[in-house]
């Protein structure tokens, strides 16, 4: 470029404002193609997916992952093995109950993705960066909430389906068991997409991954724990609407409901659950609304983030 | 020990959303205490119930997990550590210290209130609240000096300190009888259990563990942490954060 030219003339893609985000300062021009909004968000999204299972980190941090996915499919290979040697013809565990039946390993699992989606953002003040994109607030937090969901539902749908093989291979029923792990997976999504909500929040207010993760799980067995108690004080006392109510505190338990009054399965615990049709629905609404209040304090944490 | 250590760790254990945890945790507790007495009438069983199930069983390592990896974890997690390693002091003066102010915190945060909440539950005269109070000591002596060198040795001390007290302890000790004797909540319970003498047998305050091989497991396992942790920190190695 030669020194007479102080001033560099704009290059083509710079033309219209708002659609050019590589700032032109007269160095070098860019002509080529903007990928734009979309494919910002598309790519964060499985960047967040990759990192929750240590893909693209170094090797220590798969080996959390890794090993908690390792206990979630392990049960399915004995449950397998057992129906082989011993016979039977339905599975001892059913597809939804499953998770329920592992709430602290998959608990565990969205308690260290969690921090690592959106803590480590914050701790490094890296989100004046991002947003330097065209992409807005809500898309990134749409797109990490999106992200954890996908891959905590990925676990979940890869330990149910390696159950279906279990079934298959031994020979129980086809129809029944692809309804079955139908029913499964949509539990599995609920589920996901529940425990996403409210863990992203957890990890938005807390910048230190080390503390996220303990305060995430701590904050997922406490309230495990509290309702049990609760639940059992209720039935003493003979108090059956609250006693079938008071299980929800605990989203696994929640779910669960859900699956037991719309899907017909079968309690994982055995609690009581809300009476008919209107029950599971209450459920369901209240799902709803927990994802839907944790989705908006998470884009009223990121409103003012990355302001200096 | 030394006693700017002891105070910057403590600081640095109180001063921040940690503290909340560690004030709402046993707030929980005793408010959980206080349903079961209105709902069982003080009754000693529905104590036991309580404790075993959650106070015992769950609060009580939580708390020790919060407090231990506290301590040091967050220090070693972002780096910060090095000042602290950087000083003319012996490593095992900064972990003892740091050790002196956990057990500390796990008394007053975790002890204190499981004995609370036993009276507040329901208690046949001090009996019960003696037995646990001991045996909680005991057992949050040995989780915190545990969990204390496991945050010395990995960045993933939360997860897998969680996988020994609930999955191994809880989960499996409920279906395998033998690792019900590799388990620090078993080894302090049966101090629980010789206190109570007769009584245990009738409220079902049992330890899978005799009481000499508990408490020497119980000294050995603690003391065999505390070294470890002056062993690794001696050698600790920094990574970046990620």
């Amino acid at each position: 470029m030669p020194a007479t030219e102080p001033v560099a003339t704009p290059g083509p893609a710079a033309a219209g404002p708002g659609d050019d985000v590589i700032h032109d300062i007269g160095f070098r021009h860019y002509d080529g193609p903007r990928l734009g909004r979309a494919w910002v968000v598309r790519s964060l999204l499985v960047e967040t997916v990759r990192g929750c299972f240590g893909l693209g980190r170094p090797a220590r941090s798969k080996v959390m992952p890794w090993s908690l996915i390792g206990i979630l499919l392990i049960p399915p290979l004995i449950i397998a093995l057992s129906i082989l040697l011993i016979g039977g013809d339905e599975l001892p565990v059913t597809y939804t109950q499953y998770p329920n039946a592992l709430q602290l390993v998959v608990s565990l699992f969205v308690a260290g993705a969690a921090p690592y989606c959106v803590s480590r953002d914050l701790r490094h003040g890296v989100m004046p960066l991002y947003l330097s994109r065209p992409m807005m607030r809500t898309d990134y937090v749409l797109a990490k909430f999106a992200g954890l969901a996908l891959a905590v539902l990925g676990v979940l749908a890869l330990a149910q389906t390696l159950l279906l093989i279990g079934a298959l291979l031994a020979k129980l029923p086809v129809g029944a068991q692809l309804v079955g792990w139908a029913s499964g997976l949509l539990v599995s999504v609920v589920l996901a997409v529940l425990l996403s909500a409210i863990t992203l929040v957890v990890a938005a207010f807390t910048p230190r991954r080390g503390f996220g993760v303990a305060a995430i799980i701590t904050i997922l067995v406490v309230v495990s724990g509290v309702a049990e108690m609760l639940t059992a004080v209720a039935q003493d006392r003979g108090l059956t609407t609250a006693a079938a109510y008071l299980p929800a505190l605990d989203p696994f338990n929640l779910v669960d409901g859900i699956a037991v009054r719309l899907l017909g399965a079968e309690s994982a615990r055995g609690h009581d659950v809300p009476p008919g049709v209107l029950g599971g629905l209450t459920f369901l609404v209240v799902t709803a609304a927990v994802v839907a209040g944790c989705l908006a304090l998470l884009i009223r944490r990121y409103r003012k983030v990355g302001v200096v | 020990m030394n006693a700017v250590v002891m105070q910057l760790t403590l600081r640095g254990l109180l001063g921040r959303r940690r503290a909340l945890l560690l004030l709402v945790l046993p707030a929980l507790l005793l408010v959980l205490a206080g349903i079961v007495r209105w709902a069982s009438g003080a009754d000693v069983f529905a104590t036991v119930g309580l404790t075993e199930n959650f106070a015992f069983g769950t609060l009580l390592p939580l708390m020790c997990l919060l407090i231990g990896t506290g301590v040091i974890g967050s220090e070693i997690d972002d780096g910060s550590i090095v000042y602290l390693l950087a000083k003319p002091l012996p490593r095992r003066t900064i972990i003892l210290s740091k050790l002196a102010v956990a057990w500390g915190a796990a008394f007053v945060f975790a002890v204190l209130p499981l004995v609370a909440a036993v009276e507040i539950a329901g208690d046949d005269g001090g009996r019960l609240g003696l037995a646990y109070g001991v045996a909680a000591t005991l057992a949050a002596l040995t989780y915190t000096s545990l969990f204390v060198a496991l945050s010395v040795v990995t960045r993933n001390a939360v997860i897998i300190g969680l996988l020994y007290a609930l999955l191994w302890e809880t989960v499996l000790g409920g279906y395998v009888p033998g690792i019900r004797n590799v388990s620090v909540r078993q080894w302090a319970l049966a101090t629980a259990e010789s206190i109570l003498g007769d009584y245990a047998y009738v409220w079902g305050v049992l330890s899978a563990v005799g009481q000499t091989a508990a408490l020497g497991l119980l000294a050995a396992t603690t003391v065999g942490a505390v070294v470890l942790a002056v062993r690794r920190l001696e050698t600790l190695r920094l990574t970046a954060t990620d």
